[in-house]
């Protein structure tokens, strides 16, 4: 669509520039100041330059569990997608079962994300909950309090939980927009399911797609609450997160330069894998026009 | 009220260099609107598109000197700068 | 051809159903266990309730500190919800009609807060709101919440505006409207739906969403998520009432997901189909 120049638009977007910037730029400003000082109280403060920098990218722990970090959000990649637009695919297209079906995949992406972490956190365990009952009955030795690498995988287990969803349902519009004589047209050729969904739907699920990654990267690049809850970021630091280990810096030990060294770290981390994304999504949007 | 924000003189001055290249850009942007094209970078860009590139690729370079390097910050930022300014014509 | 497809079908239909089964089976076990007693609980596994009690429930509807948390959780997100839609409205609709200068960076500078980790922004806000004596208020929530909801907000606000014809909006300007009076009750009733499903998506974030509404408050507008946290007593974990509190909290989503289950296909997509 043909958009027409004209600069007085800035007044449309003015309030959403300053309630933005009130609550985005003096954070961030503030951030960068504390990152080059030791604070110890109002009044106190010193200079210290880069000192939390050198510390902070030269901290084995920061190291491990950005590693752990970028390991969970692939894998939350690799399963959701895929599970995702088998979802989508399999859906009823109208009727009250596409109601209803909506409304149950939706259901999850509602819930806190706190009560999310309680709701793991009861369901998995080995004595009240049916999940880690049911795996120890079966002969399975699980227990997610005690063992990191059934921790990781209860994690893992409620985000798919949590956020499949969300895939799916972006898969399901995508789907919806594709017009009925595509198939008819297909059928016509006696062209194969997989060649349906390899010409016709995947095509059309390319733009959501790409929405749907870089949401599900970001969400998954900041998780906090749900595994916070449910295993604390143990056992060990199996867990832990960067958010985690951000928020346990800033707020358990009040350690303000670091964290805020940390902090800047990992928001120009994040804001070079959204620019990649907006780019691609952008790029994306050019070609079809 | 704004001493909890705790101002020291070198974020200070680094937050007043990027409002000031914002505004000159802006002025830029305004009395010359630029066209889109392809440089260096494999990507047709504006003007921002570039700058915006620069100054975070300029971070990154300053990040991985911090953590490789023993340099003096001083020719990291005298590197960047050469860096964003031919980034902006060239790229 | 109708045969295959049907075998294919029930396949997909069987699929479907086990997925189901899977994200319900958690939820079932929270309702489940939100009417047995404790002693019920942690005697034994229990399918269904052998000894099906309210008590949980009264336990929070009678508890003032238990109950406000409900009504504060929901005061800051009704006023995220009307922030949102207020400033977002005029500005998705620059961004879907006009070219300014800057409008590219603008709009990613805005995506980029919602990508950003509301942790990184925990401690200066936790200082900005003190400063300008907002901490412990509902204003001082919605407003942080606003950061996150506001791209999101805009982003599909404009792909539902780049769904309406620009003729439209000139015919109204020829026939003599004013711009506030063709948007109000012209181009506003036309994305109703849209803006149904921005609401959704406002209110979605800003109802789960637990670490900066717990940094932000302390008493007065304490959220029910952080309240939950208190269900660990001196005895151990309250289970019951826990359950019963998360039982509680799914209620309001279910509510707002059925007013909008016919829109949210599409606003799942962000307008962009």
């Amino acid at each position: 669509m043909n958009k027409t120049p004209n600069n007085k638009a800035w007044w449309l977007v003015l309030p959403v520039f300053l309630l933005v910037a009130f609550s985005a730029l003096i954070p961030l400003m503030t951030v960068v100041n504390y990152s080059v000082q030791d604070i110890f109280d109002q009044n106190t403060a010193y200079f210290v330059g880069i000192e939390w920098y050198q510390e902070i990218l030269q901290d084995e722990r920061l190291r491990e569990s950005l590693f752990r970090q970028f390991g969970f959000s692939f894998a939350v990649l690799a399963i959701e997608i895929p599970l995702g637009i088998f979802v989508a695919l399999t859906m009823p297209k109208q009727g009250w079962q596409a109601s209803v079906s909506l409304i149950l995949l939706a259901l999850p992406l509602l819930i806190p994300w706190n009560v999310v972490g309680t709701i793991w956190q009861v369901f998995a365990r080995g004595d009240i909950g049916l999940f880690g009952w049911g795996l120890n009955s079966l002969g399975v030795d699980y227990n997610y309090t005690a063992n990191s690498v059934d921790a990781w995988l209860t994690v893992l287990l409620m985000d798919v939980w949590h956020w499949t969803s969300l895939v799916a349902l972006l898969c399901y519009s995508g789907l919806r927009a594709i017009p009925e004589a595509y198939y008819q047209a297909a059928q016509i050729d006696r062209a194969s399911s997989w060649s349906i969904f390899r010409y016709i739907q995947m095509p059309k699920l390319k733009g959501v797609l790409v929405i749907a990654v870089l949401l599900r990267f970001m969400d998954s690049f900041m998780i906090y609450t749900e595994p916070f809850v449910l295993t604390g970021g143990g056992p060990g630091s199996s867990t832990t997160f960067l958010s985690q280990t951000l928020a346990q810096m800033a707020i358990g030990q009040f350690d303000l330069g670091p964290a805020a060294a940390f902090s800047l770290i990992y928001f120009l981390i994040v804001l070079l894998l959204s620019w990649l994304f907006f780019t691609t999504i952008t790029h994306m949007d050019k070609d079809k026009s | 009220m704004l001493n909890w924000m705790a101002w020291t003189q070198p974020t200070a001055l680094f937050f007043g260099a990027i409002a000031l290249i914002l505004i000159s850009m802006t002025v830029w942007e305004i009395k010359r609107p630029c066209v889109e094209r392809k440089g260096f970078i494999p990507i047709t860009t504006t003007r921002g598109d570039r700058l915006f590139i620069g100054l975070l690729s300029s971070a990154f370079i300053h990040l991985i000197a911090i953590a490789t390097t023993e340099v003096s910050l001083y020719w990291v930022l005298g590197a960047c700068i050469v860096w964003l300014i031919s980034l902006l014509r060239f790229g | 051809m109708s045969i295959i497809r049907e075998k294919g079908s029930k396949r997909k239909a069987l699929g479907l159903i086990a997925y189901m089964v899977f994200v319900l089976l958690p939820i079932y076990w929270l309702l489940n266990m939100s009417f047995k007693t404790n002693e019920e609980i942690l005697s034994g596994l229990t399918l269904w309730p052998n000894d099906f009690t309210f008590d949980n429930y009264i336990t929070i509807f009678t508890d003032a500190s238990w109950y406000m948390g409900y009504v504060n959780s929901m005061t800051y997100v009704a006023m995220n919800m009307v922030i949102t839609l207020l400033v977002a409205l005029p500005a998705a609709y620059a961004f879907s009609r006009y070219k300014f200068v800057g409008d590219k960076h603008l709009f990613f500078w805005l995506l980029s807060n919602r990508m950003a980790p509301p942790a990184v922004f925990l401690l200066p806000f936790f200082q900005l709101y003190s400063s300008v004596g907002l901490f412990d208020t509902h204003l001082a929530v919605a407003l942080a919440h606003c950061l996150f909801s506001i791209p999101l907000a805009v982003w599909i606000l404009e792909g539902f505006m780049s769904g309406v014809p620009r003729e439209i909006d000139e015919t109204a300007y020829i026939d003599g409207y004013s711009f506030s009076r063709f948007f109000i009750t012209i181009f506003i009733p036309m994305i109703r739906s849209g803006i149904g499903v921005t609401a959704f998506f406002s209110f979605m974030f800003s109802w789960v969403e637990l670490l900066l509404a717990r940094t932000l408050t302390s008493v007065e507008a304490k959220p029910i998520s952080a309240i939950m946290t208190r269900t660990v007593g001196a005895t151990g974990i309250d289970w019951g009432v826990l359950a019963a509190a998360g039982v509680l909290t799914i209620i309001p989503g279910v509510l707002v997901i059925w007013f909008v289950r016919n829109h949210v296909a599409k606003g799942f997509a962000l307008g962009r189909v």
